[in-house]
């Protein structure tokens, strides 16, 4: 439907449990272009719960939008390549599993589809969404896998407020892509009954707002507020059948893209950030880039030992140095490794500097500046025996600490009671950052919903 | 530092993966782990963690029992030479309670270490640490002139029953130190109850009185203490309950640390003092017409609401279900002892208890949340 003339409503939405942890790093709003990435990279775990098939194998050529592979469950949904060159190698782990497949760039065809942009119909949009690859951009609730071609959404949720530590300024990201931004909202909401949902933080204001044919939530909060599942939670919860689209800010433009030259679109713009970052920034380029062709400018502390992190602290995925960039994120967080002794370290209120939800330590009053923080554990994994602590870094309606255990012992009647239809495992961030016996939360929440996926579906 | 670190990674060596005493690994790291928080990092999840761990939460409670510990070894003491009537110091005293109740509390750690050290191993864990803080309550709650082997089958029956048989830490229904305790006062009646065991030496030294505030009212006697005597802890009783004063210093600890439940311990002080006024307008005897204020300072109650109600793995776990749980431990703790003078001290029975309901309460705050839920399903369901 054309929303284009819907008087926009706005919607304030206030949270607030949770926790906003101030990190070092944080990214300057300088935008530049990345250096050159010899060889890009399509990784099949980027997509929770997606099994894939090869369709090209190594050195063969490819273009830039040729499916590279496809999903096993449905050979509708295609992985296609960010850039045009030859297919590399195809990196596999334990049991052949496909872990990495590598392009490296080179001069090359690029794959176009034909737009008929007078009369895009639902249908005819689902189509070359998902003969570009532009498919995968689309992720639903449940589960948070790759959204169902052939489910209509009860609604498609845009967060433009990342609140998780150090994460990004959608604004100033998009600054250049405001239009596109319009346009790629004006598709979405062809494929849906009601005007796109798109969320803003309450406390900036700026292009989001002036969007048209749109549902404005205006979200206050600490994180995860952020976050879509609790957005969805507080606005307008998921029952039992629902079905919600969320697509990232940056991929409504890479959309709107395809909708006008009809060329799968991959532009990421990220933010490297983090204690470690020289130069912390935000830098131009296309998804699965080399790591290295983002730190060849930020720069980093080389004279200890990194990690490097496709995401945020919370959430993200561990990535190698000479790694390449993941599918969604917006951000690579680069912090000091963990892996030091501290005497008596668990004493109440030593180590201050570290810091802390619990009251058991001072470090509220550091870090007005932002906290270091590096990998360490702080601690060992313990049975569950503090209660009472994820509750106040999860605003919704749902009990954590009940979930976590009806995931623990795979009881889905259990699951599904609790809540599980309406979060996702990054929900769980917090949580593992902060509980005392360091439950691994968000690992156990993974495999809940890889247990309802198989049994359920 | 490095030096030790470097002995301690020499000395552990044997017990890595793969060498010849790797099944022993947890019992070493439990030492270990004292003196260094381990190099580990992250693998899964959150890269970064918060500086609380386990340890660090039951070393707050340990601090937190301290000022109570330290006023009940010097009352120990106190209640034993006034009733001498020798003129003495506060060292005097002190000593004195300190000869009897450290001994306990050797014996109480040695040999529930020992079998925590035991089940680690066999099952193959790092060993827990709520332990400490169990293996410092039991000889605080115990008569100060138990016999320490008696204190050893306590500490081995609630280690072993208690908490052990249901799967260790974090599983256990009952809070162990209170099911030490019940074990002892029902196994050794005669050492647990009566009026010649809440004072050191009441038994052997002819003259000595060594009966509670709540033993003389079930009794039918009439006290002597005033308020502020009750408050304050320089009463009879066992080692480290009967200072309320103290007991609230450490409330606050466990109150701002965010360790303790205030919840928990708001609740009971409403539910007892709620049950307690009820009683003061019936007043049919002395128990009855017993000022509810004074129900709250003397005995265990007030060691007993804020130490071992609040143990998180025993008590109701929603804030809801905290709610009625604290409640009914209080209303519980008069209920028994004005009506039941067979025990006269009603906190422990009342505590282990509602240990046994929490589970009950929470599964019904929980059935709410997902009644709410499935009538928001059904409600959708309908309206499409």
């Amino acid at each position: 439907m054309d929303f284009r003339n819907f008087h926009n409503m706005s919607v304030d939405i206030r949270i607030r449990k949770g926790a906003n942890i101030q990190l070092k790093g944080e990214s300057e709003k300088i935008l530049s272009d990345a250096s050159t990435s010899e060889t890009f990279a399509l990784k099949p775990d980027n997509f929770f719960g997606i099994i894939p098939r090869l369709i090209a194998k190594e050195g063969d050529r490819i273009a830039k939008g040729a499916p590279v592979f496809h999903s096993k469950k449905d050979p509708r949904i295609l992985f296609t390549s960010p850039v045009s060159g030859i297919l590399k190698e195809v990196i596999r782990g334990a049991k052949r599993k496909i872990l990495k497949i590598v392009i490296e760039e080179q001069e090359a065809d690029v794959i176009t589809h034909k737009i008929t942009s007078k009369s895009l119909t639902r249908k005819n949009i689902n189509e070359i969404l998902l003969k570009s690859g532009a498919w995968p951009f689309i992720k639903q609730r449940p589960y948070g896998i790759i959204a169902n071609p052939d489910m209509t959404p009860k609604a498609i949720y845009v967060s433009t407020y990342a609140s998780a530590p150090l994460d990004v300024d959608f604004q100033f990201l998009l600054k250049n892509n405001k239009e596109d931004f319009q346009k790629g909202i004006d598709i979405l909401n062809k494929m849906v009954e009601k005007p796109v949902i798109l969320s803003v933080d309450s406390t900036f204001s700026g292009f989001f707002e002036n969007i048209k044919g749109v549902e404005l939530l205006r979200i206050n909060g600490p994180h995860p507020a952020g976050n879509v599942s609790v957005q969805i939670h507080k606005h307008s919860p998921i029952n039992m059948g629902d079905n919600v689209w969320e697509v990232r800010p940056e991929d409504v433009v890479n959309i709107a893209r395809l909708f006008e030259n009809g060329q799968f679109s991959a532009q990421r713009t990220v933010a490297v950030a983090g204690e470690s970052v020289l130069h912390p920034q935000y830098i131009k380029t296309k998804i699965g880039a080399q790591i290295s062709s983002l730190t060849d400018i930020t720069g980093y502390d080389k004279s200890q030992q990194n990690r490097f992190i496709n995401g945020d602290v919370l959430s993200g995925k561990i990535e190698a140095a000479d790694g390449h960039l993941d599918f969604y994120n917006n951000l690579i967080t680069i912090i000091p490794e963990g892996n030091h002794y501290r005497m008596f370290g668990w004493l109440p209120f030593m180590d201050n500097k570290i810091p802390s939800l619990s009251k058991t330590s001072l470090s509220w009053l550091f870090g007005k500046k932002g906290f270091s923080v590096d990998t360490n554990m702080n601690g060992e994994e313990r049975a569950f025996v503090v209660t009472g602590e994820m509750e106040k870094v999860f605003p919704m309606d749902i009990y954590p600490m009940q979930l976590i255990k009806a995931c623990m012992a795979g009881d889905i009647e259990k699951m599904e009671a609790l809540g599980i239809y309406e979060v996702i495992p990054e929900d769980f961030g917090l949580i593992d950052y902060s509980n005392t016996s360091k439950i691994e939360a968000q690992e156990i929440i993974r495999e809940g919903i890889e247990l309802m996926i198989k049994e359920v579906g | 530092m490095n030096f030790l670190r470097k002995k301690l990674d020499d000395l552990k060596r044997p017990f890595g993966k793969g060498q010849k005493w790797e099944r022993y690994a947890p019992a070493v790291n439990a030492f270990d782990t004292f003196l260094f928080v381990p190099n580990h990092t992250t693998h899964s999840g959150a890269h970064i963690r918060d500086a609380v761990d386990l340890k660090r939460t039951m070393v707050t409670v340990i601090i937190a029992l301290l000022p109570v510990l330290i006023y009940g070894i010097y009352n120990t003491g106190y209640q034993y030479l006034i009733q001498i009537g020798e003129a003495f110091t506060f060292w005097d005293a002190f000593i004195h309670g300190a000869l009897k109740i450290i001994p306990m509390i050797v014996v109480s750690y040695v040999v529930g270490l020992t079998i925590e050290f035991i089940f680690a191993v066999y099952r193959g864990h790092e060993v827990n640490e709520g332990y400490l803080v169990t293996g410092l309550l039991i000889p605080m709650i115990m008569p100060v002139d138990i016999p320490l082997w008696m204190v050893a089958i306590s500490v081995a029956f609630a280690v072993l029953i208690a908490k052990e048989a249901f799967g260790g830490t974090g599983m256990n229904i009952l809070n162990p130190a209170l099911t030490a305790r019940a074990f002892a006062f029902f196994a050794y009646p005669t050492y647990m109850s009566g009026n010649k065991v809440w004072v050191s030496e009441a038994s052997n030294i002819e003259g000595i009185s060594g009966e509670t505030i709540l033993g003389t009212l079930a009794a039918g006697g009439n006290i002597n203490y005033g308020f502020l005597e009750m408050f304050q802890g320089s009463i009879p009783g066992s080692i480290a309950e009967t200072s309320a004063l103290f007991v609230l210093i450490g409330a606050a600890i466990l109150i701002i640390t965010g360790v303790g439940s205030w919840r928990i311990m708001l609740g009971s002080i409403l539910g007892a003092g709620f049950v307690g006024y009820l009683f003061n307008l019936w007043g049919a005897n002395a128990l009855m017409s017993f000022s509810w204020v004074n129900h709250l300072v003397v005995g265990g109650f007030a060691f007993g609401v804020v130490f071992m109600a609040t143990d998180p793995v025993s008590a109701a776990q929603t804030n809801k279900g905290k709610w009625v749980y604290g409640i009914l431990v209080g209303m519980f703790c008069i209920l028994i002892r004005v009506f039941n003078p067979a025990y006269p001290e009603g906190v422990m029975l009342a505590i282990l208890l509602m240990n046994v309901f929490a589970p009950t309460i929470d599964h019904y705050v929980i059935q709410g949340n997902i009644n709410r839920r499935k009538k928001r399903w059904a409600s959708a369901f309908k309206t499409v």
